[in-house]
């Protein structure tokens, strides 16, 4: 039955953050198996900040999942924009969960699945403009 | 103010109705005897005890000495099973390994009673599958009969999508089979059925169903949990499972839950009431009742929404059962939304019980996995209004919108 879930959880949920698609990504990856139940697609796209690095400009995501596949999408979309893609690389599953205020433990593994698509859409950009 | 709660989940469990508490509560503190005790005490709860098993037994067709209260259907399962098992392994002429058949789609309480007996070498067993309707063939049931086959054990009503089994027809096959085994005289195959999902709506009169044994449970019929009833049919080849005092007729020892068993002995005897006041009765009404808001709403569902469908026969199932399935949407999403409304329905997704695989009932009926993720149970009651289901539908129509708008053509485009 419905685990219980955080309130900030269920926030991210009902108002997820950095939800849709975008039309010019530097880079777009699907994560996930629908047979699993959880299926999540990145864009990314990438400026330079005043360092000359660089940054994630933008994040977007579309998720077809539980309430915590969404929330975790909306969470680590959150959590990476602006950030370098270096910094961004380093955001871990634990990261998200203790944002949200802890997701149920079965959840960890199953629904997130955020932080991976997150790193798969740098490294997929990296590897376009390394081509 | 909080809002107003909406139940949609009289499939999982049900409110004890007034009457039944009433009946319940001198129970606890005032009679609170132990039936077994000889003294006056004793002697009271006895016979509440009694008069329940005096309804249970009317309301089956069936006599007293064959109601056996349990603590549930979870428990008459396990006892109907494991308890034919002893019972064959007891007699020293049978030597071969026995066969059981059952289906694909039982509670998880026959199957996993069935795989454990298989577990531990003592029977060998089939599973048998269900039709795209959701509904066994009793013709390959027949063909899947075999010399050493001492039980068969199909469900009344599927509890998750409804759908209803033809326990008639293979209680006549079965009786056909055992008469022209050596002239009648042997007692197997024996048939069960798990009926908790159909007292409220069928009729469970165990002769005309031909069964030899039946479960049920209280709490699926406005009684209290925890108490539940196996019926066995006289002369049934079968040992207690649980070893303790003499209660039950040996079959299942352990203290009488006495408020438990008066419970159910009430919220039995209110269906019957009902029933036996056919056509123009409370019960018949009520269902009539429930099964015109259950069509309506699937009607609705069906019509306003895009791709979503029934799951399960149109027809052949249970009047307060609706499952649906929605495309590019995930049940516990659905259903966490649903709730955030006040709105309690039930899901098959394995993301709403933290089990990996989806439901085993709608992967039975052939759904691929991410089918299976985006469905929702919705089963009504007794006290379900028309403008209960008018809300509800509203806000299945705007979630699905916001779920689907958040999933983009995620899974179109990973398939194609």
């Amino acid at each position: 039955m419905p685990l219980k879930y955080s309130k900030k959880v269920l926030e991210h949920f009902t108002r997820p953050h950095n939800q849709g698609s975008m039309k010019k990504a530097d880079a777009t990856v699907t994560v996930g198996n629908p047979k699993c139940g959880d299926l999540m697609r990145f864009y990314l796209k990438v400026g330079i900040n005043t360092k000359g690095q660089e940054i994630i400009k933008d994040l977007k995501f579309e998720t077809l999942g539980c309430g915590a596949a969404i929330a975790t999408s909306s969470m680590a979309t959150e959590l990476a924009k602006g950030k370098t893609l270096d910094e961004a690389m380093k955001i871990s599953k634990d990261q998200i969960a203790k944002e949200l205020g802890g997701l149920p433990k079965v959840k960890m593994h199953c629904s997130m699945l955020a932080d991976e698509g997150l790193r798969r859409a740098i490294e997929e950009y990296r590897k376009a403009k390394n081509k | 103010m909080p809002k107003k709660k909406i139940y949609l989940d009289y499939a999982a469990t049900t409110p004890v109705s007034k009457e039944v508490l009433k009946e319940m509560l001198p129970f606890f503190s005032e009679k609170f005897g132990n039936a077994m005790s000889v003294h006056s005490f004793g002697q009271e709860a006895l016979e509440a005890v009694d008069l329940a098993r005096e309804r249970v037994a009317n309301f089956f067709g069936a006599q007293i000495g064959e109601i056996i209260f349990a603590s549930g259907a979870t428990e008459a399962n396990n006892l109907a099973i494991k308890g034919l098992i002893k019972s064959y392994y007891a007699d020293p002429k049978n030597k071969i390994k026995p066969h059981i058949i059952t289906t694909i789609f039982e509670h998880h309480c026959v199957l996993n009673a069935c795989k454990a007996v298989e577990k531990e070498n003592l029977a060998e067993i089939t599973y048998l599958p269900i039709g795209k309707d959701g509904i066994i063939n009793p013709t390959q049931l027949k063909k899947a009969i075999k010399k050493n086959t001492i039980l068969i054990s199909v469900m009344y009503v599927n509890n998750e999508i409804g759908t209803v089994q033809p326990i008639e027809t293979i209680g006549k096959i079965i009786q056909k089979i055992r008469q022209s085994k050596t002239e009648g005289k042997t007692l197997y195959p024996l048939f069960h059925t798990d009926a908790a999902q159909a007292i409220n709506y069928f009729d469970c009169d165990v002769k005309k169903l031909g069964v030899d044994l039946l479960s049920m449970s209280a709490h699926k019929i406005y009684g209290p949990k925890g108490v539940g009833v196996l019926y066995i049919k006289k002369g049934t080849p079968i040992k207690h499972i649980q070893d303790g005092g003499d209660q039950e007729f040996k079959m299942r020892a352990g203290t009488h839950n006495v408020p438990g068993i008066v419970g159910l002995g009430k919220a039995i005897e209110l269906i019957n009431s009902q029933l036996a006041t056919l056509p123009t009765g409370r019960q018949a009404r009520n269902s009539q009742r429930i099964l015109k808001l259950r069509n309506y709403l699937i009607k609705k569902v069906l019509k306003e929404i895009s791709k979503a469908y029934l799951n399960g026969s149109k027809i052949k199932r249970s009047p307060n059962n609706a499952s649906f399935r929605f495309d590019n949407v995930e049940g516990e999403g659905l259903l966490l939304s649903l709730d955030i409304e006040g709105i309690a329905v039930s899901t098959g997704s394995a993301c709403s019980s933290g089990a990996l695989e989806p439901s085993h009932v709608l992967l039975a009926l052939g759904l691929k996995h991410e089918q299976a993720h985006g469905s929702l149970r919705v089963t009504l009651g007794k006290e379900t209004t028309k403008k209960e289901i008018d809300f509800f539908i509203k806000k299945l129509k705007e979630i699905i919108q916001r779920l689907r708008k958040i999933s983009g053509g995620v899974l179109k485009d990973f398939n194609s």
